[in-house]
């Protein structure tokens, strides 16, 4: 290389290097980053579980952020809906957030849509299930990293038909993430030739399954499906035992029922099945990492919603990386985000165009306390997103 | 319904009631004699199940754990009383309940930070896991029996206790004459001091005895209390029998409507409620 060439590269690196430098001082503030999850009350678990999450993703994946920073702005849900639209506003107007991450509740994600559709801010819901958040009410600026209701249920239906099960009680408590559960399961084991004898809706949140159990025992169906999370999952799978259903009727469920809740439920869930897009016994390396990861800077075993914080943070991490650090083009950031491809401890996950993941569902058999994967009956299923214009 | 259900759907509703006097007695005991509104009465349900599942871990007997936690709950009694209840005695209601609501948040605080927020469980003790079979697929476990025996039987206590003793009678006296009662010479502060504790424990014990058969979960405090209430109410406040025979109602009115109206089961102990205040507006059994 001759010495003139040599001169005209330098020069040319030195320009180059004082574009990037000015580039980058427009990208040195901070990313905001709101969190809208439950820091008490019932929830409080998931939403300190999903805050960990995001937490430790955006840590682990510093270097795709591209020298930008991130500044978390908690903010306390508790759970309740006629809360979630001023914290949201707040997080909207008062904070700016770039990114507004949250809730756990439903009916809290109803509120924050409310609020947030449209607008110059990103929401990605870490758990909440609700169809309409990626239905009816989708919106370019709105991403789901958890799962639809209909998700997680839907695959059952076919499960229990294969294991040659007719009819079917159904259960779960009346409220809307419990009847979408129950409907997804109707759709697929109905369409495949099975009978629904009877559906339970208990009233929310009461846990009194006694008589109900006792009637879906005079009934004798071939399995029972159910959905019921946290406490209630507690209550209902103890009950079911010890009202001496269990080994006598199949019990199956959502991926919920046994989900952070084995230890509480002891000897009475071994063999309950479940389908989700998650187990904690997933045997691939980002899901071993992460649990080895997790338990180290935490304290505690991870779990579910620890994931779906987790993938928030990576879905993240891998839209600003696209960017190279520069979101301030919220078309080209949504561009972005569509097209992730995530590493997820669940498995890959990419969006559906109503930005839900598309995902494995795993069936699960409970096996010495642990959520044992015994199947894959939907690879990288899309939720049909009925009433989503996109 | 088949007789064999109905009969199954009847020991239901009766345990279950049974269970919610447990409870109740203690709110309706202390109401009676001093006239408090505890609102904090659910929080030490909520308090005696994490006991129970506490000392469970740490001793590994149930029976221990219970002694231990019954124990705890008269100290925690007798401290509530003489700090912060003894303070309210000639307020009106509605300080009371400011200071009861209040202790519900710091009890579910502590809660929070001393066991954390994950549902927790409590094995049924070994020598109670067995079943009696009911129906060809329904059993009757033996601990559930078990509960609703220990519940009459400190039913019986209470009413031999306030009966036939001499506590009891001081009871009875400052239920009806707090003033007299003192120019006797009684020592009154010390008679609210062991109503209180007592009321606290039996609380706590029906959280106990209910942590094998139930989950627990912050905030299950606040379920109970307003069963309990409607218990209380339905029975007349402060009455113990009152108590009684309105948690049967309220556990069986519940437990038949969750299966024969399932769609209105959510507010059949509140008609059921609604209806005796309109026959007996005092409830029924009010001093």
């Amino acid at each position: 290389m001759d010495t003139k060439k040599l001169l005209h590269t330098l020069l040319a690196g030195a320009v180059a290097g004082t574009l990037c430098s000015q580039a980058l001082a427009a990208n040195e503030d901070p990313i905001k980053v709101g969190v809208m999850l439950p820091f008490s009350g019932i929830y409080a678990a998931l939403g300190d579980a999903g805050r960990n999450g995001l937490k430790m993703a955006l840590k682990e994946h510093a270097q795709a952020l591209h020298g930008r920073q991130i500044e978390f702005i908690e903010m306390d849900t508790e759970a309740r809906p006629e809360r979630a639209p001023e914290i949201a506003s707040s997080l909207l107007d008062q904070h700016h957030a770039n990114f507004i991450i949250g809730p756990v509740h439903s009916g809290v994600a109803m509120g924050m849509i409310k609020v947030l559709k449209d607008k110059d801010t990103v929401m990605i819901i870490p758990n909440a299930g609700a169809a309409a958040a990626t239905g009816p009410l989708c919106a370019p600026n709105i991403f789901r990293t958890s799962f639809s209701s209909w998700q997680p249920s839907y695959p059952m239906g076919k499960v229990a038909l294969d294991n040659a099960y007719k009819r079917v009680v159904t259960m779960s408590w009346n409220y809307g993430m419990g009847r979408e559960s129950l409907d997804a399961f109707r759709e697929s084991f109905t369409a495949g030739g099975g009978e629904i004898v009877k559906e339970i809706l208990v009233p929310f949140p009461k846990t009194e399954f006694q008589s109900y159990l006792s009637e879906i025992g005079s009934i004798n169906p071939d399995a029972v499906f159910v959905f019921f999370a946290g406490g209630g999952a507690v209550k209902f799978v103890k009950d079911y035992d010890a009202l001496g259903l269990k080994g006598k009727i199949p019990l199956l469920g959502s991926g919920f029922l046994t989900e952070g809740t084995l230890e509480a439920q002891g000897p009475s869930a071994e063999g309950v099945r479940t389908t989700l897009h998650y187990a904690d016994g997933l045997d691939n390396e980002v899901n071993n990492k992460f649990r080895q990861d997790y338990e180290q800077m935490f304290g505690k075993p991870a779990d579910i919603y620890a994931v779906q914080g987790y993938d928030a943070g990576l879905l993240i991490a891998n839209a600003v990386d696209q960017l190279g650090g520069d979101i301030s083009d919220q078309a080209a950031l949504i561009k972005a985000m569509e097209g992730a491809h995530l590493f997820s401890p669940r498995g890959e996950i990419t969006f559906s165009r109503a930005h839900n993941p598309v995902q494995n569902i795993y069936l699960r058999q409970v096996e010495n306390g642990q959520n044992k994967v015994i199947d894959v009956p939907a690879a990288a299923l899309e939720d049909p997103a009925r009433g989503c214009k996109l | 319904m088949t007789t064999s259900l109905f009969f199954v759907q009847l020991i239901n509703g009766l345990q279950y009631g049974l269970l919610l006097f447990l409870i109740a007695s203690g709110l309706t005991l202390v109401f009676g004699v001093m006239g408090i509104l505890n609102l904090a009465h659910g929080s030490m349900y909520m308090v005696g199940a994490y006991l129970a599942w506490y000392f469970v871990q740490q001793t590994g007997s149930f029976t221990l754990s219970a002694i231990i936690s019954a124990v705890i709950a008269l100290a925690i009694g007798i401290v509530v009383e003489r700090l912060l209840i003894q303070r309210l005695y000639r307020r009106n209601h509605l300080d009371q309940v400011l200071l009861t609501i209040g202790m519900i948040f710091v009890f579910n605080a502590l809660q929070s930070i001393l066991w954390g927020d994950d549902p927790l469980g409590v094995q049924v003790p070994e020598a109670m896991s067995a079943a009696i079979p009911l129906t060809d697929v329904v059993e009757y476990p033996v601990y559930r029996i078990f509960v609703a025996l220990v519940c009459v039987a400190i039913a019986a206590v209470m009413y031999f206790m306030i009966n036939r003793t001499r506590l009891g009678m001081l009871i009875r006296a400052g239920e009806s004459n707090r003033e007299m009662v003192e120019c006797l010479g009684i020592d009154i502060s010390r008679l609210y001091t062991i109503v209180f504790a007592i009321g606290v424990m039996l609380a706590t014990v029906a959280g106990v005895i209910a942590a094998p058969m139930s989950s627990i979960v912050p905030g299950m405090g606040e379920h109970v209390l307003i069963a309990c209430f409607v218990v209380v109410v339905i029975g007349g406040m402060g009455s113990i029998k009152g108590a009684f025979i309105g948690a049967l109602l309220v556990g069986l009115v519940d437990t038949f409507a969750s299966v024969l109206m399932p769609q209105l089961s959510s507010m059949m102990i509140y008609i059921l409620m609604a209806f005796i205040l309109l026959i007996k507006p005092q409830g029924l059994f009010s001093s």
